[in-house]
Parts: structure tokens; C-alpha cells; sequence
């Protein structure tokens, strides 16, 4: 029989606060984290969870994926020790950039100042990995450990390649999910030059309004462990990770096919590999950055995987509420989506107002509003697409 | 570069560096050992840093790997700066 992965502690440090919790409380609440065109996570202290020195060792995409798998591990049962041989524990973390901020600073040493200033620590601060490495080091995983980079799919990617791990024997858990700070001035620059950031600093996906994403950062982990070893040692399950799909457009650098005819088959993907009908889906949590391209696109690719059932299925996106985190929206947005169906509500896409022609799926505007659940446990998937035409999408259940 | 440099100023040179990557100050003194204030080979390379933009003296990595405790880089600067 095939081994099942399940959730036993997830951790979130987002522009609506340190913590899952906050997350999907403030977000149920249609609350919105972003502010002066930029989800910050303004409530986050690197000093209350490092030391000075393993702050000043650690670029803030570091910084936030170590407070995220504090939370994580935490609420798993794993701090007075691991429950699993360490080299059985792996660790993938993804990110979409790296240590920008570091890079950036160093940059500017070696032009200002030449080869002999630039840090030791440069390498180390800016290398895409380092989140997965800080992570398994702090907490002595021995496993398989690296980072995923896939730009805004990488979360998604890395819970993936989590949950294969698993499920194929390689690994009894893995601490996994994504992190980002790119709120840096090339990042700023860059995106607003190709014009994917919003000029009103407001994100709200599908609304006919919408004019570009509204860049965000924070971190999203999650520890997923085998559901059989979870059990023997009497884990507290949260939910179950289903399934797993993922597609490539092979279509342009930035912009998705525009039938989402890809991202509609990573979706047929993970649905398969979680052996469940379109119909047996309660909700789904959108990849909904508020670009013109991508909230067309998704909305034609759900329509399309889901066979028209999407009329009375509710849509919404984490990204109204916290702003575009990258690559750590995945793991983030997996995490909004465990806590919404173990909540039994459906968060609103919020701002949502304006209807535009095509996009005619439930958006959920204005309020949260319950999923009804009537079984024992509701499913949903969660959309990530990176740029490259990368696509991830995951299933869940709680 | 500074004509004359004594081990005083070297050592409070030393001191703030290592506080400033991380070290506590309390934790300073010239017997301390650098493997107890956790201090590696990343440190010791930012600290060569920052003698070389204070004093204009070079440490190389064979300089300071037989050093054990920070009375001995203190040590090694002053003479490398006579």
C-alpha cells in the first residue's frame, strides 16, 4: 500500500503576523497585511529567535524560514528532541531569489570599496539553499537536504518533493516549505520594469481592476511525516497532503499560456495522484497574483481541470491578503489552505468587487464563509505558477 | 597607516570586532579561547578585515591558523604592525 503523508505542524511569518494563526484568523477576518504597496512583515524580530550572531550568518529570507520551522517543529512534538533517526529527517526549502538583500550590499561593497571588503559571508548569506541548510542544521537533520528554486513555485515544488520523499521511503519527515525577502530595490526595479508589479500598490486578484501583483515576503514551513510513523508516535495530524502535480508551459520567460491549458494539467495531476474526482473538491486556493495575465489564465485552467465544476466551487486568493510572497507563496498559501479547511471556512479573495467579462468563477467576495463541511474531511488544492511557465499545485485535506 | 600601534589600541580594535560579529563583550578577555567564544573561520577571516582597514596590516590565513586565543591575535597584529 502506498505510505500517506500527512501535516503535523506548520509555521508562518507573513505581513499579517508571526505565526499560522494570524495568518488565517486575520485573513478569515478580511483583513489585508499590505501596506505603502508592499507586504512587509513589519511584527518580525529576527533577535527572538536567533542570536546576533546567527542573525548577522543569516540573509532575512533565512531569518524567516528558521522563525517558520520553529513554529512548525514546535507544534509537531519535536522540541525536546526528534522522533525520527536524524538522518531519516530531510529538509527542502524553497525560495524564488536567495539573499537578494545580501547580494545587493555586497555588490555595492566590491564596487564601492573593492574585492577586499566584500564578507566571508557573502556566498553563504546569498546562495539559494541556505534556507534548507540553516533550517537542518539548527535542528540536526541529517536527510536529504537542499533548496528548490522555481521562482513563485517553489514552495509548491519544494512540499512536492517533500511529500515524494516520503511517500517513496527516502525520508520518515521532512521539514519543508519556502521563504522570501526580496523586497529589495533590484527586485522592486525588476519587476516594476516589466511591468508585473501593481502602480496602485493594491492587490486584488480577479477583480477587474487589478493592475499587477504587490510584492510581498515571509516564509512557510511545514513538517510532513509518514502517516503510519506519525501515528505510532501518537502525532497530532493536522491534514494530509493528497497529491501532487506539476507542468511546464514551455510558453515565454514571464507570461502563462493563456488557455492554461498546463497549469489545467498540473491540477489533472494532482488531483490523479490523490485519486479524487474534480467533484470531490471543496475549495481552492489560488495562485490569484492580480496580474491581468495570470487571474485569466488560472481562471480558464481551474474551468478546464475541473470540468465545469466550478460554478459553485469558492476560489479565493492569499495574495489579497498578504501580497505576492514568492516563492514562498506556495508553502504559505498550503499552510492558509490546511488551517481554512480545518476551520471549515473559505477566506475571501479581499477587495474583490468588480466582475470582469470571463473570470466568472466564486471568487469569495466580501466574507468568509464556511465550507459545509458534512464528512470528516474537506479537500482542496492549492495553485502555484512560477515565472518560466513553472507549475505546481497541490492537494490537501483536513 | 598608523606610525605607532600599541596593544592597547589592537585589542580594543580586536574587542569591538569581535563584539560586532556577534561575540558578547562580557565574554572578552585576553586568555578566552577562540573555540569557546565560538569564534570560526568565517569570523577570523572578517576580523583580518577589518585589522587590515584599521592598521594596514595583512593576516593571511597561515597566520593565524596555530592561534588559540584572542591574546594571540591581539599579539600577532602588534607584531605584524612593528
Amino acid at each position: 500500500m502506498r505510505r500517506r503523508v500527512v501535516i503535523t505542524g506548520v509555521g508562518a511569518v507573513t505581513p499579517l503576523g508571526v505565526g499560522a494563526a494570524p495568518l488565517i484568523e486575520r485573513w478569515s477576518a478580511g483583513e489585508c497585511g499590505i501596506e505603502d504597496g508592499a507586504g512587509r512583515c513589519r511584527e518580525f524580530d529576527p533577535l527572538d529567535f536567533l542570536s546576533r550572531k546567527e542573525a548577522r550568518r543569516s540573509d532575512r529570507f533565512v531569518q524567516l524560514a528558521i522563525a517558520a520551522a520553529e513554529e512548525a517543529t514546535a507544534q509537531a512534538g519535536w522540541a525536546e528532541g526528534l522522533p525520527y533517526e536524524a538522518h531519516r529527517i530531510g529538509c527542502i526549502v524553497g525560495t524564488g531569489i536567495g539573499g537578494l538583500g545580501s547580494l545587493e550590499e555586497q555588490q555595492r561593497k566590491l564596487i564601492e570599496e573593492g574585492p577586499k571588503a566584500v564578507s566571508p559571508l557573502a556566498v553563504p548569506l546569498m546562495m539559494g539553499n541556505a534556507g534548507a541548510a540553516a533550517v537542518a542544521m539548527r535542528h540536526g537533520l541529517h536527510g536529504q537536504t537542499y533548496g528548490v528554486v522555481s521562482a513563485c513555485a517553489a514552495g509548491a515544488h519544494a512540499l512536492g518533493d517533500a511529500a515524494r520523499a516520503i511517500r517513496c521511503g527516502d525520508a520518515e519527515a521532512v521539514v519543508t516549505g519556502g521563504a522570501e525577502a526580496a523586497i529589495t530595490g533590484l527586485a522592486e526595479a525588476g519587476f516594476a520594469a516589466m511591468g508585473a508589479t501593481s502602480p496602485s500598490g493594491i492587490s486584488r486578484p480577479f477583480d477587474a481592476r487589478r493592475d499587477g501583483f504587490v510584492i510581498g515576503e515571509g516564509a512557510g514551513i511545514l513538517v510532513l511525516e509518514d502517516a503510519d510513523a506519525a501515528r505510532s508516535r501518537g502525532a497530532r495530524v493536522l491534514g494530509e497532503v493528497l497529491g501532487y502535480g506539476a507542468s511546464c508551459d514551455a510558453f515565454h520567460l514571464t507570461a502563462p499560456q493563456p488557455d492554461g491549458s498546463d497549469a489545467a494539467r498540473a491540477i489533472e495531476l494532482a488531483l490523479a495522484d490523490a485519486r479524487l474526482d474534480p467533484v470531490e473538491v471543496d475549495y481552492v486556493n489560488a495562485h490569484g497574483t492580480s496580474t491581468p495575465l495570470n487571474d485569466r489564465s488560472e481562471t480558464e485552467a481551474l474551468k478546464l481541470a475541473l470540468n465545469g465544476r466550478t460554478a459553485e466551487l469558492p476560489v479565493s486568493s492569499t495574495k489579497s491578503a498578504i501580497g505576492h510572497l514568492l516563492g514562498a507563496a506556495g508553502a504559505v498559501e498550503a499552510i492558509a489552505t490546511v488551517e481554512a479547511l480545518r476551520r471549515d471556512v473559505a477566506p475571501p479573495t479581499v477587495g474583490w468587487e468588480e466582475r470582469e467579462e470571463g473570470l466568472d468563477l466564486d471568487y469569495v467576495p466580501g466574507a468568509a464563509r464556511s465550507l459545509g463541511r458534512n464528512g470528516s474531511r474537506l479537500v482542496g488544492i492549492s495553485n502555484s505558477f512560477g515565472f518560466g511557465g513553472h507549475n505546481a499545485v497541490l492537494c490537501l485535506a483536513a | 597607516m598608523a606610525t605607532a600601534v600599541t596593544s592597547e589600541q589592537v585589542e580594543k580594535t580586536i574587542y569591538d570586532g569581535l563584539v560586532e560579529l556577534g561575540t558578547e563583550r562580557g565574554e572578552l578577555s585576553r586568555e578566552a579561547s577562540l573555540e569557546s567564544l565560538d569564534v570560526d573561520s568565517l569570523d577570523l577571516v572578517e576580523l583580518a578585515q577589518i585589522v587590515e582597514e584599521e592598521f594596514g596590516v595583512e593576516l593571511r590565513g597561515d597566520d593565524v591558523k596555530d592561534v588559540k586565543t584572542v591574546g594571540e591575535v591581539i599579539d600577532l597584529v602588534v607584531a605584524k604592525a612593528g
